[in-house]
């Protein structure tokens, strides 16, 4: 994120440990605020590790690749919640990130000031928008939408690949994937926009006075050095779309499946939780709903992980465009 | 600014505190659980607000298994389920649980079916094959067979169900494993099972949203919601064999009918029960309270609103979509009610 490159970018004017007393009792305050970040982390991620106890002594690790979920016979896999939550963030970051992204672009880069200011005021206003209200559109107008015209359009066109076969029913992978896509994009958008209005100007006058073009200017002066910063807001979108609720549940058709199209029902991990928390009323299904959570937790952590060794990679050959 | 916004509001809470003094402050009641009868239930402690000043009733719809987890430990005073509670979860409450049944509700099977305009007539065979997947087609021989008459398209069935765990799912599930053996043994009944075919909708209102916009589908819903928003719904066939609208009339012959059998603990199911003129897919709706209250004040306003709920409360349950107890079961509770001790 921002903050990684501005830290490499400060390098040794970095403030050292100092000897007045109020600037250590400031050190010492932040740094209990963000031990107790971690601790909450940890505590979470531990209590959801307790209260799980009997589903994960009764299934062990084959929780984690059992399809069955059949809360009347006491059996419960987690494959089909796995699937749905990966299949719908994917698709949504394929769709937002180049909409959030050409977005962040010409707001920072081409549009008049004044049209920008009040554009990026309308996508952040997308981002205070409540979920229930995504789902309750997603519903009404989305849903027949997609199933009337998208997803015909689609199989019509595109039907030769797996993804786009079979009935269109509207309520599914698509239109989940849809909906998070909208949802995502004010992370992204917002976020890139200030980081490419951080770019100094002197990168780009330097690029234009070599005789860039605009385009060019953007692609080899601005473009790398707001890289990592890019990176960061699509990584904040993941982890929202990773872990959206209401929205997704009233539009993904709440089927534990795996299937290959995306006009197919399926579910999500946090979908179930909020389905079916409320009634579950024995104790070995309640665990085994707080096991899915404790899997959602694993998985959000895992491909944070992974963005993050990806984006230290992607930051390395951009070293030499950095000062 | 922001002490400003805090003194703000700490003023109106001073004053509101001074302005009642802890004498003359009601006793609060609360409870927990179901959801499925919040409506009725939040119009009765409204109501009965009204009559008695010396208490106020807090109810939280967190859903029956929460009810019964939070009633069990004790962090409220009465408990809401809409299905029974089990022998094994009665074992764990640390004393004696009553159920006293409130309310009926019904379930219907609302349909879209582009070009069928009256009512359809299911069997119970039908029913339980188009839930289970064998059914598929809208012109299919079993539902055929009784809407002679009806030109049925020849379509495939698009099955929704509820996603999240309710008692109207419940209610239906208890009635399929009843009505189709096949489907006890496969698929069984509970707030939430493992369906075999058919899209999930969240609550009644992503269940009607589907129905209503996909051609073709079929969903349950709760009467009162299918009601208030004008789907068709069909006549189901009851254990006598009749196709039966679901009413409050017929809801609650249902529960008469289950009245022969019920057990003094009221913990019963009444789907398909035998008897003329019953609609086949209903069922109580509980409050648990414990027998051996703690506190003399609590306890007493609960036998009272107990009392009133089942003599003067029971009128605003039909315009609200859920159906009266009929007078039998009322005067089974009315004894149960005296098993109730509060301490003096």
């Amino acid at each position: 994120m921002r903050r990684s490159t501005s830290r490499r970018d400060r390098g040794s004017d970095r403030p050292r440990r100092s000897r007045n007393p109020s600037d250590r009792l400031f050190r010492g305050a932040t740094l209990g605020f963000a031990l107790a970040i971690l601790g909450l982390a940890l505590l979470v991620a531990w209590q959801l590790f307790i209260h799980s106890k009997l589903s994960r002594e009764q299934f062990g690790w084959s929780f984690l690749w059992t399809q069955t979920w059949d809360p009347v016979a006491g059996q419960f896999g987690a494959l089909p919640f796995i699937y749905g939550t990966l299949v719908t963030s994917v698709l949504a970051l394929v769709i937002a990130v180049p909409l959030g992204l050409g977005t962040a672009l010409f707001l920072a880069e081409l549009a008049p000031p004044r049209l920008s200011q009040w554009l990026a005021f309308m996508v952040e206003l997308l981002a205070a928008i409540p979920s229930v209200i995504y789902g309750l559109v997603g519903i009404f107008i989305v849903v027949p939408w997609v199933r009337v015209h998208l997803e015909p359009a689609l199989s019509g066109t595109l039907g030769f690949l797996p993804l786009f076969r079979g009935a269109p029913y509207g309520v599914g992978f698509l239109t989940a994937g849809l909906i998070l896509a909208v949802m995502v994009v004010p992370f992204i958008t917002s976020v890139s926009r200030e980081v490419l209005l951080a770019v100094p100007r002197v990168q780009r006058e330097a690029a234009l006075a070599l005789g860039a073009t605009r385009w060019e200017m953007l692609r080899m002066a601005v473009l790398p050095y707001a890289r990592s910063g890019i990176a960061g807001s699509i990584l904040l979108a993941l982890a929202r779309a990773l872990g959206e609720t209401m929205a997704v549940t009233m539009v993904i058709g709440n089927k534990p499946q795996i299937a290959a199209s995306l006009f197919e029902p399926g579910y999500t991990m946090p979908a179930v939780l909020a389905n079916e928390f409320t009634e579950a009323t024995d104790d070995l299904y309640l665990h085994a709903l707080i096991e899915i959570g404790l899997v959602l937790f694993v998985v959000t952590v895992l491909i944070n992980g992974i963005a993050r060794l990806m984006l230290m990679r992607l930051a390395v050959p951009a070293g030499p465009v950095k000062r | 600014m922001i002490l400003k916004s805090l003194r703000m509001l700490l003023v109106p809470a001073a004053l509101f505190t001074v302005a009642l003094p802890a004498s003359a402050r009601p006793a609060l009641v609360n409870g927990a659980g179901a959801t499925f009868p919040y409506p009725i239930y939040s119009k009765w402690f409204a109501e009965y607000a009204k009559t008695d000043d010396k208490v106020n009733f807090n109810y939280q719809s967190i859903g029956s298994g929460g009810g019964i987890r939070q009633v069990t430990a004790g962090t409220v005073d009465f408990g809401a389920t809409d299905g029974p509670m089990s022998d094994d979860q009665l074992k764990q409450a640390p004393g004696e649980l009553i159920h006293f049944p409130t309310v009926l509700g019904g379930v219907v099977a609302v349909y879209n079916v582009p070009g069928v305009t009256g009512t359809l007539n299911l069997s119970q065979k039908a029913l339980a094959g188009i839930f289970i997947g064998r059914v598929t087609k809208w012109n299919d021989a079993a539902i055929a067979s009784a809407n002679s008459g009806v030109s049925l398209p020849p379509n495939d069935i698009i099955v929704v169900h509820r996603s999240d765990g309710s008692g109207t799912t419940f209610i239906w599930t208890d009635f399929l494993s009843k009505a189709s053996p096949e489907w006890s043994k496969q698929v069984g009944k509970g707030t939430s099972v493992n369906w075999p075919v058919g899209l999930g909708g969240k609550g009644n209102e992503g269940v009607t949203g589907l129905v209503k916009q996909t051609p073709h589908s079929i969903g349950y819903v709760e009467l009162g919601y299918a009601q208030h928003n004008k789907i068709p719904f069909a006549k189901i066939e009851n254990a006598a064999g009749e196709y039966v609208d679901c009413s409050q009339e017929s809801v609650t012959k249902a529960a008469a009918a289950a009245v022969a059998t019920m057990p003094a603990d009221f913990r019963v199911s009444i789907t398909n029960p035998a008897g003329s003129g019953v609609y086949p897919i209903a069922s109580f709706t509980w409050l648990l309270v414990y027998r051996q209250q703690k506190e003399a004040v609590k306890g007493a306003a609960l036998v009272r609103f107990l009392r009133w709920m089942l003599r003067d409360g029971q009128r605003f349950a039909g315009p609200l979509g859920y159906a009266p107890l009929p007078p039998e079961v009322i005067s089974l509770e009315e004894t149960a009610i005296e098993k109730i001790n509060v301490p003096s």
